[in-house]
């Protein structure tokens, strides 16, 4: 939009009206404000608590080495392994418009991605563990010798687990941009399946495909809690894990502060490379396909593409049976019983709402300043810069804002009596790209259509969100809400950092039953978890998002 | 063409706006009680002159004067202006009344009598008995008239219209527009339309300006700009 640059100096009125300026500028500048205030302290946290931090230990720490180099190998597999498994699955479904149970399959693979990592992780355990599912039908066949899952191949797994079928639904979505001509084309032209692959399909996986799987690798680049958990070990850990044994266990500072500074830089190149070169994708998959594809009723084809929907259906619901199998069989009665997991579920609901609440309200900041910007002003470029700075914690990871917090308030408090406000910040700040995602296209579209007629008729601020912002958008306020309450009432993320017996959340009490060893009463933990999930975001999302619009 | 200040309602003095590389500059007057037509190629700037009339676009120079008093600082809803848009006149999730309610508070507060008064406006347009319908369960023409019952409750003295018709039918059409030029007789107004479909004014006896490239290149008659175009322009325009 190199025009944009240009129609700007037109709209201004020629620095006239400051003070008219402000209304527009004031949300969106506040929470920018705020969030850069956030870093500020963060990083200043940093600095401070490690005076006289050499900066070459940076580059002379083995150990820091190690971690990095770790870290971007199991990224890098995570993303090529999740992006190779999903470009079939993905093909399999665009090339099937129409069997029983399709839809419900590509809601499936929405699951992961929403599922409380800590949970996922158990699945993985009580599937491929040392006494896992995997190793007990071992031993039932009389093999020698037992599949060590922990380790990388358990990280690579896990991250296979959530990161595919997000994969595999962008990549769908990338076939539904395939115009409806070219295949109807292929037919005229009698092109086998792989000449279509060839010809169609890998032009347009070659244009999508980089980007999700650099979004990918970002998302396993900042993993943590299958890591902690699956990692196996000191020298298996991510520079999000590392930083937090750092300050948690070792209280090696100077080690928290180079560990940081690292993680920001390579999160900002790749995130900056993101943005450059990845085109962007529709976030959600068309559940129809057009034309029939000449090649799909091949007996061949039939076999591969039934093939690779077992594949995709195994890799999500394997895990999920497992954890179900253990929940149906665990001590329930025992842990509904048990006031601590009660009081530990309360604090997941207080820091949820909170957390949710703030993201809703910093992305509607946000957001009615880029609206107002990109309507009133034709200040287009600016508006999708405030858009994507909402997407800040992906280049300063949770842990990097936890520990300069941590470290900041150590200072004038007991950081850990503040832990609960701090996961709440933190998870405010993980919710925000998703509330930016979900609230700005239909906002956008309900102000290109009647931002004119409400100034016409002068309606206040106040007025335009109780006649028509709220009507209009009360379902996708809802869904953004509920999204973030659920996201963070199931996070294990910060809270490791800063949990004590006090301030112990749900998923946190599950982390500790795991990593005890105590399978069973995790595996009803998790199903707690997931139920209370589900609760909490239906009753927001029916609650607050009402019936549907008239 | 009317030079009186007191009875001229738009008056474009060295009206100047950038979009994109274009470069427009608009001078025109128009007098109380005129009918004016606006037409033109698409992206000519058509719209634009219609939107810096209203204050949508916030012009780089110039002065700008409706019903003889600077509208420079003014935002669109202290302007003596309503306009009716070719879509998205009206919210979907409000009943008819509260549509055209809002022309009389936009925080739909009003009082019994404001609202015997939107009744009146509906029946007037021919609407009596739709008030508490939504809008999607009525016709485009029905829409664009509930529309226009708003313009008549907000009592403007100059209506803007942008190609309002333009979703209609051909027969539709002809018949707003004629309810429209009935409308701004009885109550005196002033209209500027801007218009796509030559079809639908080229027989009306009004004043029609032309605009290409951001100016307005011929001004004056419509039938005389029909029979006698006055430029290359304009000529290529009719496809002559």
């Amino acid at each position: 939009m190199a025009d944009s640059d240009v129609a700007l100096g037109a709209a201004r009125p020629s620095g006239r009206n400051i003070a008219g300026l402000l209304p527009g500028l004031l949300p969106g500048g506040l929470v920018i404000g705020l969030l850069a205030a956030l870093i500020a302290v963060s990083a200043i946290g940093l600095l401070l608590a490690a005076p006289g931090t050499d900066g070459r230990r940076i580059w002379t720490d083995p150990y820091i080495w190690s971690i990095l180099r770790f870290t971007v190998v199991q990224a890098t597999l995570s993303a090529l392994i999740s992006i190779v498994l999903a470009i079939p699955v993905a093909r399999a479904l665009a090339r099937r418009p129409s069997f029983a149970g399709r839809s419900l399959l590509i809601r499936l693979l929405g699951v992961p991605m929403v599922l409380p990592t800590i949970v996922g992780v158990l699945g993985m355990v009580i599937l491929l563990g040392r006494n896992g599912w995997l190793n007990q039908g071992w031993g039932w066949l009389g093999l020698p010798g037992r599949f060590d899952f922990y380790g990388l191949s358990g990280i690579l797994m896990a991250h296979v687990f959530f990161n595919m079928p997000f994969a595999a639904r962008l990549m769908l979505a990338g076939w539904a941009t395939i115009p409806s001509e070219q295949w109807r084309l292929a037919s005229q032209l009698g092109m086998s399946g792989p000449q279509i692959f060839r010809l169609i399909e890998w032009p347009m996986i070659r244009e999508v495909a980089p980007g999700i799987a650099g979004l990918i690798f970002l998302l396993c680049f900042t993993s943590f809690a299958v890591v902690l958990t699956l990692g196996g070990g000191p020298p298996n850990a991510t520079l999000e894990v590392a930083i937090y044994q750092a300050l948690r266990f070792d209280f090696d500072l100077q080690r928290g502060l180079a560990l940081s500074v690292l993680q920001v830089a390579v999160c900002a190149c790749v995130m900056a490379m993101l943005m450059l070169w990845a085109r962007p994708i529709a976030p959600e998959a068309t559940l129809q396909t057009a034309d029939a594809r000449p090649d799909s009723q091949h007996p061949s084809a039939r076999v591969i593409d039934v093939g690779w929907l077992l594949i995709g259906a195994v890799i999500v619901l394997a895990p999920l049976a497992a954890l179900a199998s253990r929940f149906v069989t665990g001590p329930v009665v025992t842990v509904i019983t048990d006031g601590d997991v009660w009081a530990a579920a309360g604090r997941s609901l207080g820091v949820g709402l909170a957390a949710g609440s703030l993201s809703l309200i910093s992305g509607w900041g946000l957001l009615s300043t880029a609206r107002w910007l990109d309507v009133r002003r034709q200040r287009r470029k600016l508006a999708g810069l405030l858009e994507t700075a909402a997407s800040l914690s992906l280049v300063v990871p949770p842990m990097v804002l936890g520990a300069g917090m941590f470290l900041v308030l150590r200072t004038v408090a007991d950081p850990f009596s503040l832990g609960l406000v701090i996961v709440v910040i933190v998870n405010a700040v993980m919710g925000l790209p998703f509330v930016v995602r979900i609230l700005n296209p239909p906002m956008t579209q309900a102000a290109r259509r009647y931002d004119r007629l409400i100034q016409g008729l002068g309606m206040r601020p106040l007025d335009r969100f109780r006649l028509v912002d709220w009507p209009l958008l009360r379902r996708p306020i809802a869904l953004a809400l509920g999204l973030t309450v659920a996201l963070s009432f199931g996070d294990f993320g910060v809270i490791a950092l800063f949990g004590t017996a006090e301030t112990e959340t749900l998923p946190m009490l599950l982390y500790q039953r795991l990593s005890a060893y105590r399978m069973d009463e995790a595996a009803v933990v998790a199903g707690l978890l997931i139920l209370l999930c589900l609760f909490v975001f239906t009753v927001i999302d029916k609650g607050v998002g009402g019936r549907a619009t008239r | 063409m009317p030079r009186d200040n007191a009875a001229t309602a738009v008056a474009l003095d060295r009206v100047s706006f950038r979009y994109e590389a274009m470069e427009m500059r608009f001078d025109v007057a128009i007098a109380a009680g005129e009918f004016v037509v606006v037409l033109g190629p698409s992206g000519a700037g058509k719209s634009t002159l219609l939107n810096l009339i209203a204050g949508f676009d916030r012009p780089t120079a110039g002065r700008m004067a409706l019903m003889g008093e600077d509208v420079g600082d003014k935002v669109p809803a202290d302007r003596p202006v309503t306009t009716l848009f070719q879509e998205g006149n009206l919210f979907p999730h409000l009943t008819v009344a509260e549509n055209v309610a809002l022309g009389l508070h936009p925080g739909l507060r009003l009082t019994p009598d404001q609202w015997r008064h939107v009744t009146m406006a509906l029946d007037r347009m021919g609407l009596a008995g739709l008030s508490e319908r939504w809008p999607r369960h009525l016709s485009g023409g029905e829409r664009q008239r509930v529309a226009l019952a708003r313009s008549l409750v907000r009592n403007r003295p100059i209506l803007l219209l942008d190609e309002p018709f333009a979703a209609l039918d051909p027969g539709r059409r002809r018949e707003m527009t004629d309810l429209v030029r009935t409308l701004a007789k009885d109550r005196g107004l002033t209209v500027v339309m801007v218009s796509h479909q030559l079809e639908e004014v080229r027989d009306l006896p009004v004043r029609a300006l032309f605009i290409h490239d951001g100016h307005i290149i011929a001004d004056g008659p419509m039938a005389g700009l029909l029979s006698a175009p006055a430029s290359d322009e304009v000529r290529a325009y009719l496809g002559r």
